[in-house]
């Protein structure tokens, strides 16, 4: 076991919550943070899917990574990933119908949500299934909770709802002059609030700064 | 073993194909039965909030109580029963099979006829259900759904306030589909016509369109 939890391995998967976050650093798989994020329940399903399906593609990639000829590798990736999310949409589809209605398209695009492609190629081709496996789940927190941030404060001033339940839609507040933004609903301020968590991001950890010239 | 030779590169990828294939086969095929008991329920629940009955949580209880029959018209305008399964796709089933439903409901003692609706936004697909009252002119209640309208703007269809304001509305005039969406604030038949949503202006003639093109094939019992 304590292999397993090694402090090379720890880094693993907490370096993705943080300081390597897929999203905010890497920035991989903005496109999916702008489109699923209008509100907080399809931001935690679509996060959670991310990371299963991150996960066991990780695993499955890693154990075939001897076996894969160099020239069809990306393909090889591509199949594996297509199939874990075909079989992840029909299973929402069986047991949690209303939820895949609201992804709709979106949970065929985690097949390009490069995060996907990205840790693949990155590090699964070159490390053991248990570290691959570590990396994935890590990667895809780290990828959901950004998304979770994101559709937090979208929903919360864009619907004044969390979760669909009313927060902000009460007399009181709307006497003081309080209205639902509607721009918050939009793509671009999903754009910006990923921008200020970036921008929070680089002023608390130097190191993630680039010397300027 | 030498992995980058073609023939072993070949045989990998063929090998590769038939186990996912075999697999999502698999998967498709065990989980069908769920899947198409989840469309059915989500097509019942739809044909409910037609009839303002929303938020249910037993759609199957909900519809057995409210929905009294699932008929086909025939030509002359009368109905008989389906006596095929609970459909899904009513586009289909009018296009391909002649095959038009009318769902006759009860409602606190009053007889309404849900009829199907479908047609094209400015993205996708849109669809829906009209209820009507026993007069089968005064719409009683609508339900809108859209594939992938504009958030904001065309996907207003799908929400109560403009749903509602079909409410009372009437279908026919001088024997022609007069129920419709105009531009907003240009109506001049209030009796007939809603707001269009303004910044949505493609869907709603899409939902206008579908109205007169799908009650259209309605006459014959809407007029019977």
């Amino acid at each position: 076991m304590g292999q397993l939890f090694s402090k090379k391995n720890k880094e693993v998967f907490s370096a993705p919550l943080g300081i390597d976050n897929p999203v905010t650093v890497q920035v991989l798989g903005i496109c999916s943070a702008l489109a699923v994020t209008a509100k907080l329940e399809p931001a935690i399903v679509m996060g959670l899917s991310v990371t299963v399906i991150t996960a066991f593609a990780n695993v499955v990639i890693s154990l075939l990574r001897k076996t894969i000829p160099n020239r069809i590798r990306i393909i090889v990736q591509l199949v594996v990933v297509a199939a874990l999310v075909t079989i992840v949409s029909e299973i929402l589809k069986a047991f949690a119908y209303d939820v895949s209605v609201q992804l709709s398209v979106y949970v065929g695009l985690i097949i390009t949500n490069c995060i996907l492609m990205g840790r693949l190629e990155a590090f699964a081709m070159q490390n053991g299934p248990w570290e691959s496996f570590l990396d994935g789940v890590g990667n895809g927190l780290g990828y959901a909770k950004i998304l979770v941030i994101v559709a937090f404060f979208r929903e919360l001033f864009g619907s004044g709802t969390l979760l669909g339940f009313n927060i902000l839609n009460y007399e009181p507040i709307r006497n003081i002059g309080y209205v639902n933004n509607g721009l918050m609903l939009m793509p671009p301020m999903a754009l910006i609030i990923v921008a200020c968590i970036i921008w929070y991001q680089r002023a608390r950890h130097k190191e993630l700064q680039e010397e300027s010239n | 073993m030498n992995t980058n030779s073609n023939s072993y590169t070949i045989i990998y990828a063929s090998v590769m194909v038939i186990i996912v294939a075999f697999l999502l086969a698999f998967v498709s095929s065990s989980l069908k039965t769920t899947q198409d008991k989840n469309v059915q329920l989500d097509t019942k629940k739809q044909i409910l909030a037609a009839l303002n009955i929303k938020n249910v949580k037993d759609a199957d209880a909900e519809y057995k109580k409210y929905v009294k029959g699932d008929m086909l018209m025939n030509v002359d305008g009368t109905l008989t029963e389906n006596t095929g399964d609970f459909a899904t796709n009513y586009e289909k089933e009018a296009k391909e099979q002649q095959r038009l439903h009318v769902f006759v409901c009860e409602v606190d003692g009053q007889t309404k006829y849900v009829v199907p609706v479908y047609g094209a936004g400015l993205w996708g697909a849109i669809w829906g259900y009209v209820a009507l009252n026993e007069d089968k002119d005064t719409v009683y209640g609508t339900y809108f759904s859209h594939a992938s309208e504009t958030p904001g703007l065309g996907a207003e269809i799908a929400t109560d306030h403009f749903q509602n304001e079909f409410v009372g509305k009437k279908t026919l005039e001088n024997g022609s589909i007069t129920l419709g969406v105009v531009k907003n604030g240009k109506v001049e038949k209030p009796e007939y016509q809603v707001d269009g949503i303004s910044g949505g202006t493609i869907t709603s003639v899409g939902v206008d369109t579908m109205l007169k093109a799908c009650l259209g094939s309605y006459m014959s019992f809407l007029t019977k």
